[in-house]
């Protein structure tokens, strides 16, 4: 076989610049033809995922908006050391440390944490390297299945600890789940 | 008597002014649906359920946009061109027949505005004439694009009227009459036209798609090489009755349809369902017949416009005059020989 009619994909197709006929100028047979396709699609079922009524369901390795975790006793994780901010390629963490004192054992912990944790959405590209580089695994992205919402003010995308950390009862629920299996 | 003919005419000429605005409006809705549906997509859904309340929530967005008007010399002109597009698809529905008659408060109601005996030639005259309303908005828009549409515009109307009026001489040569309650009555039962001139038929659709500026021949206001085409400049309610014109005249040009060649209001059992149901009902049946030959006419409007991309224009040229015009020609011959022979 020549080499340029072997195909490969089985859909290359030879053009040719043949004359129409009479008939074939019209158009009519084309055109029919192609009107039974479309009209097989009128039919079909249709694609469209009405977004607010209906949602897609998220792939589990989505990456969205970030989540500090708690461990099984609620306590958090973080423990300041600032690797998330140093891998970050977009540089949108910062935070501030402080050290723990004895009487907020069951809140931290390590003995130093992050009093402050921010992290600046607009920056952030979602790629995921602060979770890798997390020591404690502290931080997740695919825990908190929402995506960072629209905002009108460049402030309202600094997110802090309130937005960041896990909410106290998921993690009671993630312990009592944990207990179960 | 005389007062009575008055009543009777205007309830029929604002039940059809009505009818063809209220198509034409839903016309609009129609479209968007069944292009979402030919594409596998939903189409508009928010404004009422299912999207019912879209013609409203679009004509109230046309009223509320600035009325903008291009520095032109004619400003005058500019206005005149969406008014003859619009009173131009109006005009047409005079002569058309609904049904063919109610028998109430003891007389006979013909349902037809007014039945002149040489109506196609009005239907055509009219048909001429409103290519001059994109002609007119095109030229006072003081744009090129706008004038190089309206040129297209007036160049495929000329040339598709010609192989319209030679398939429709043949419908004539047929029926041997002009007036369109006639061909109507003539297609009793299912003696419809399409059946004994199919060929007419074909060509007469074809230029109905011209003449409407539908697409494959929307060459008038393809987007891609003239923007908008003659209604550039156009905005607001002036661009609104462009689009609403041009919906109008589909409907009416699918009424058309569907009283010359698809057998008008008549259904097979029309005769039968007179003389035992009575006049009245047998014509309300007739008139929904008609309603769902019309809807299934601009069906089709919008099921080839979803199918076929745009012709070009050596193409559109090339198919009005040297296929479509030898073909009708063609087409009158055979029909006379075959009356002929008939006799
Ligand atoms: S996901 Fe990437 S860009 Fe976003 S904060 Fe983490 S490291 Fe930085
Ligand atoms: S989230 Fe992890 S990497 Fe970042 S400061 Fe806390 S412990 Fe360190």
């Amino acid at each position: 076989m020549a080499i340029e009619t072997i195909s490969l994909s089985g859909k290359k197709k030879e053009v040719s610049n043949k004359k129409m006929n009479f008939w074939e100028s019209l158009y009519l047979i084309a055109i029919f033809k192609g009107l039974m396709i479309t009209i097989k699609h009128l039919f079909k079922r249709k694609v469209t995922i009405k977004y607010p009524e209906q949602t897609r369901s998220l792939s589990p390795v989505y990456r969205g908006q970030h989540t500090l975790m708690r461990d099984d006793e609620g306590r958090e994780r973080c423990t300041a050391c600032g690797l998330c901010a140093l891998s970050c390629p977009a540089e949108a963490i910062t935070m501030k440390a402080a050290e723990r004192k004895p009487e907020e054992k069951h809140l931290y912990r390590e003995e130093k944490y992050a009093e402050i944790y921010e992290i600046n959405m607009l920056r952030c590209i979602f790629c995921g390297l602060c979770e890798e580089a997390c020591p404690k695994q502290a931080i997740y992205l695919t825990k908190s299945r929402t995506m960072v919402k629209a905002q009108t003010d460049r402030e309202d995308f600094i997110y802090g600890k309130d937005k960041l950390v896990m909410p106290l009862d998921m993690a009671i629920k993630n312990t009592q789940n944990q207990a179960a299996n | 008597m005389e007062e009575a003919i008055i009543i009777e005419k205007s309830v029929i000429i604002i039940a059809v002014f009505a009818l063809t605005m209220l198509m034409a409006m839903y016309s609009t809705l129609a479209e968007r649906k069944i292009a979402a549906w030919l594409q596998d997509r939903v189409g508009p859904n928010r404004a009422g359920k299912g999207g019912i309340l879209q013609p409203l929530a679009d004509g109230l967005k046309l009223f509320a946009k600035e009325e903008f008007v291009p520095n032109t010399p004619n400003k005058f002109l500019f206005f005149v061109g969406p008014a003859i597009s619009m009173s131009m698809a109006l005009m047409t529905s005079a002569v058309l027949p609904w049904g063919d008659k109610l028998h109430l408060f003891g007389r006979d109601i013909i349902l037809q505005a007014t039945d002149i005996d040489v109506a196609l030639l009005y239907v055509f005259g009219v048909l001429s004439v409103s290519v001059y309303g994109i002609m007119i908005g095109g030229w006072a828009s003081n744009n090129k694009f706008s004038l190089m549409s309206a040129m297209r515009a007036a160049s495929q109307m000329i040339s598709y009227e010609v192989a319209m009026g030679l398939s429709i001489i043949a419908l004539i040569m047929m029926t041997g009459t002009l007036s369109i309650r006639e061909i109507a009555l003539g297609q009793n039962g299912m003696n419809w036209n399409v059946f004994y001139q199919p060929v007419g038929f074909l060509i007469f659709l074809i230029c109905s798609f011209a003449e409407a500026n539908r697409t494959p021949f929307d060459l008038a206001e393809c987007e891609a090489e003239l923007i908008g085409g003659y209604h550039t400049e156009y905005s607001s309610m002036k661009m609104g009755f462009y689009l609403f014109a041009e919906y109008a005249a589909m409907f009416i040009s699918s009424t058309i349809l569907a009283v010359l060649y698809f057998g008008a209001y008549n259904y097979p059992g029309m005769d039968w369902a007179e003389k035992n149901w009575g006049v009245n009902i047998a014509n309300v049946i007739g008139i929904f017949v008609l309603f769902i030959k019309i809807c299934f006419f601009i069906f089709f409007y919008m099921w080839v416009r979803w199918t076929i991309p745009r012709f070009r224009y050596d193409q559109l040229m090339r198919l009005g005059w040297k296929a479509l015009i030898p073909l009708s020609i063609a087409n009158i011959i055979i029909t006379g020989i075959v009356m002929l022979l008939v006799d």
